[in-house]
């Protein structure tokens, strides 16, 4: 086995016994990115100098006997963080030259947990998509089967983590893009209650929906990196005042009782072995003592003209500093998906229109959270598949501008809500791709979800399954 | 022209830049006039990607405090809003401003003839960016960006341009008292938008409710001066379109002061499209009760007050009380005079008549010393000696022609030097100067 094939615990423990140094860690994954790169395309930038000098630096404070939550780790960093020095393009070429002058909050922080960052990892452009055929750079292709997509706008996180060239990777979530991406290559991603994680130094998508979260190969790595990034930032008013938790804490915690709501409409119109297999992992759940209970939630496609409305109308103003005066190119630069929700965006922000759209896309996004909150009274968690289908075949998305929209379906309700959800595999298709389902809690129940998700994985874990790249 | 015919219909929008250390919406300093370009930056007030704003407090706290001494209702509940549109001093693509939930609104404020001018809104926003045009090129200077800026708009109340005047300088003064703002129109801390319509003069009440069916609003004017002219233009202007019976267009002007005239900038067909939405980086604001009551306590007094106590008070006429509380400085040392010369048995009326006929130097005569002088007749210097004696040195360098005839005999040369020296010294008391002045030509 090579060392880049560990789970973040198990490098750790590595780490801390002297069998293998950061550096040698760091090594394996360098290597293996070297290897598989040409055929997968997860990274827009690799910073291998630098991750061998923050590999060297891990290394002589473990000598010195310190410890840091993420000390020597290799991880990838989603191409929309901005980092200091380092090219942050999220995969558009408006920002092919564009080196920030600053690190966002989250990069500052694993930064200081002792993570070793060796690259910045494709994405749709601008974070717009769930394929990653819109960056502007090349698609990224899915490990478990290079002719399939690997979902996105994170595509490249997911991708980078679940080939082993990095034991982890940091993505964000508009509505889908860690989930779904997670869910296509078969990993654990955790997108965290809106306002958790800071969005200090992350390109804006939607504003009011962008979540940073971590993917990983299992439930507890899951943890560890988010006990490192939640918290509030004085740099993001819209992060919560709620003081942090080690998330690791209640990880296997009895779910003895826990009640898990089932609703009929996310199941509606998806591959059947999808629901086949959350079925069956309702039955390991409930053997756990979990109890099931169906409930009923708006029907998930009500959420997407919500979705679709409110992030149009948010990303047509986030774009309108790219105007050519800095940055150096102009508008021409937008790719195909940019433009088109530009101008939706416009359109939909524009006097006389705004009260038909904007304002009823809000009044309906309260009436979603409403429902949320009203079965939560009744459930302690909701579990759903968490993509309508398996890695779809790449071009899927092309001359498709709905794409998107309609492969998060699924987590586009949560996201609209602002509520925590995280991905993870519950089995794989008879094509042997990954398939999987999420589990969604009320705001800042992240320690809920993931003793669910830890429980459900510790039983059967698939996570051990790696694709034969 | 006929000026009774029409009556003017004027309202103001008026931007005031706050003196709070950092800017609106990140800790840089909010300080530009003077500075070295794009020194006072950062992430946030350059727009870079990924960076948000943070409001400052202070500055909300100020703004509010604005809205009550123009007696406005303050909302429990207020949030941000985005205003899109684009203009290469404006970084993000958008101003963070407010559109339909300002801080404060339904304010009044009363002119000396007894007439309430109302207050629609005051709500706050950011600064942009200062264009700087080179011969064949524009620098942007971010330093600017993101200073806070309140705005407050009144209803169009004003019916002529004295009343105009009257209510901007009541303004300034109201902002300064506060000490919230400089208001120095020079560096632009105090900027006018007037819109100005004409209506048919008549005695009917009903037809005094009905606005003119158009308005030319006079862009970004940074004098009281050129207000008053832009004003007094625009009647004549707009009185020419109505006596030819047309009806003036909608639109954009602003005031060209080489030309001495308003000039059209923008017409109503291609008014701006703001796109206004909830600015979803900051959170809505909400305020109890006992935050606005506590805010509510800490505001000072306020001009009109003043001047009525300190006629009460005191027992001033009118004329001295007003020029008394022009400045807050002023009442203030008046203030503390009176405290120390009760003791010694001086009347506040004496101490008002020396702070109004000799125009006293706050800095270096502290109010004790004032009394002292007053009580013991001593003749006291009421200006900055060492800086007098510098100005009579420099003047009797200059005029050599004047001081050789003082030799000579013709004293009388000497009312020409203390002119000069008061060209540069206004303040300075005559007798002062002249005495002074024989001392410097006997040695």
């Amino acid at each position: 086995m090579n060392l880049n094939q560990l789970t973040i615990k198990e490098a750790k423990e590595g780490l801390k016994n002297k069998k293998f140094s950061s550096v040698d860690l760091t090594q394996d994954c360098l290597k293996r990115i070297k290897e598989i790169e040409p055929k997968l395309n997860a990274f827009v930038t690799i910073t291998e100098k630098e991750a061998l000098s923050q590999a060297k630096k891990a290394d002589d404070m473990i000598a010195n006997g310190d410890d840091l939550p993420l000390l020597g780790i290799p991880i990838s960093i989603k191409d929309n963080f901005c980092t200091l020095g380092v090219k942050t393009t999220a995969s558009s070429k408006v920002l092919e030259n564009f080196i920030p002058p600053y690190n966002a909050t989250v990069v500052e922080k694993l930064n200081n947990a002792g993570a070793v960052t060796l690259g910045k990892t494709n994405m749709d452009a601008w974070a717009h998509g769930s394929s990653t055929e819109t960056s502007d750079f090349g698609s990224t292709k899915n490990p478990w089967n290079l002719k399939r997509l690997p979902g996105g706008s994170s595509g490249g996180a997911a991708a980078s983590v679940s080939s082993d060239e990095v034991l982890a990777g940091i993505g964000s979530e508009t509505a889908g893009s860690i989930r779904q991406p997670a869910s296509w290559c078969g990993a654990v991603g955790l997108k965290p209650t809106y306002g958790r994680v800071s969005r200090y130094g992350v390109i804006a998508m939607a504003s009011s929906l962008d979540s940073p979260g971590p993917i990983t190969k299992t439930v507890e790595d899951s943890a560890l990196i988010l006990n490192v990034l939640a918290g509030q930032d004085d740099k993001d008013a819209t992060t919560s005042p709620r003081k942090t938790e080690d998330h690791t804490k209640d990880l296997s915690k009895s779910i003895k009782g826990l009640r898990i709501g089932i609703s009929e409409d996310y199941f509606k119109g998806i591959y059947r072995e999808i629901t086949e297999d959350v079925q069956n992992a309702l039955k390991v759940l409930e053997k756990q003592g979990a109890i099931i209970k169906n409930i009923k939630l708006f029907d998930p496609q009500y959420a997407i003209a919500v979705y679709t409305i409110l992030q149009r109308a948010e990303v047509s103003s986030n774009l309108a500093r790219y105007d050519g005066i800095r940055y150096g190119n102009d508008r021409s630069y937008f790719g195909e998906e940019a433009k088109r929700r530009i101008m939706l965006g416009t359109y939909t922000l524009s006097a006389g229109y705004y009260d038909a759209y904007y304002k009823k896309a809000q009044q309906v996004r309260t009436l979603i959270v409403k429902d949320f909150n009203q079965a939560f009274k009744d459930v302690d968690v909701v579990i759903a598949p968490t993509s309508p289908s398996t890695a779809l075949f790449a071009g899927s998305s092309e001359d498709n501008p709905m794409f998107g929209e309609l492969a998060d379906v699924l987590v586009e309700p949560s996201s609209i809500a602002g509520l925590p959800g995280i991905n993870i595999t519950c089995g794989f298709s008879k094509e042997d791709l990954p398939i999987g389902m999420q589990i969604i809690g009320p705001q800042l129940a992240e320690s809920l979800i993931l003793n669910v998700a830890y429980k459900y994985e510790q039983e059967t874990q698939f996570y051990k399954q790696r694709p034969k790249l | 022209m006929n000026s009774n015919k029409y009556q003017p219909v004027i309202g103001l929008e008026v931007h005031v830049e706050l003196k709070t250390k950092s800017k609106m919406f990140c800790s840089c300093k909010a300080e530009y006039f003077g500075q070295k370009p794009n020194i006072n930056t950062c992430p946030v007030c350059l727009g870079l990607p990924g960076a948000l704003p943070v409001p400052n407090k202070k500055a909300i706290e100020w703004c509010i405090m604005i809205g009550f001494a123009l007696n406005c209702q303050v909302s429990n509940f207020s949030k941000f809003d985005r205003k899109n549109y684009f203009y290469p001093d404006l970084p993000k693509g958008y101003q963070i401003s407010q559109y339909d939930e300002p801080f404060c609104i339904n304010g009044s404020i009363k002119l000396s003839n007894n007439k309430s001018v109302g207050i629609r809104r005051v709500h706050m926003e950011e600064d942009t960016g200062k264009l700087i045009h080179q011969e064949n090129s524009t620098l942007i200077d971010f330093n600017r960006s993101g200073v806070p800026l309140v705005e407050i708009v009144t209803e169009p109340d004003f019916e002529s341009v004295e009343e105009v005047v009257e209510y901007l300088k009541k303004l300034q003064q109201i902002v300064r008292y506060l000490g919230v703002s400089d208001a120095d129109m020079e560096k632009g801390n105090m900027r006018l938008e007037p819109n100005i319509s004409l209506r048919e003069n008549t005695t009917n009440t009903t037809n005094k409710q009905i606005l003119p069916i158009y308005k030319v609003e006079v862009k970004n004017i940074n004098s009281f001066r050129f207000v008053e002219k832009a004003i007094e233009y625009e009647i004549k202007r707009q009185s020419g379109i109505l006596n030819q019976g047309k009806n003036p267009i909608q639109e954009t002007r602003g005031w060209d002061e080489n030309k001495q005239k308003t000039v059209s900038q923008r017409i109503k067909e291609e008014a701006q499209d703001y796109r206004y939405f909830p600015e979803p980086d900051i959170p809505p604001l909400r305020f109890i009760n006992s935050q606005i009551s506590n805010l509510k306590s800490q505001m000072p007094e306020l001009p009109t007050d003043k001047l009525i106590r300190f006629q009460k008070e005191y027992q001033l006429s009118k004329y001295d009380a007003e020029i008394l509380t022009r400045e807050k400085e002023t009442a203030d040392y008046f203030e503390e005079s009176v405290r120390i010369g009760k003791l010694q048995k001086v009347s506040p009326k004496q101490i008002a008549n020396i702070l109004i006929n000799k125009k006293v130097d706050f800095k270096n005569i502290l109010p004790a010393k004032l009394i002292k002088g007053i009580v013991f007749s001593i003749k006291i210097d009421f200006v900055d000696k060492s800086k007098l004696r510098k100005i009579i040195q420099n003047v009797l360098l200059k005029n050599q022609k004047a001081v050789n005839d003082y030799k000579n005999g013709k004293i009388q040369a000497i009312g020409f030097l203390i002119g000069k020296v008061k060209q540069h010294f206004p303040k300075g008391d005559t007798n002062q100067i002249k005495s002074t002045l024989e001392k410097h030509l006997k040695t």
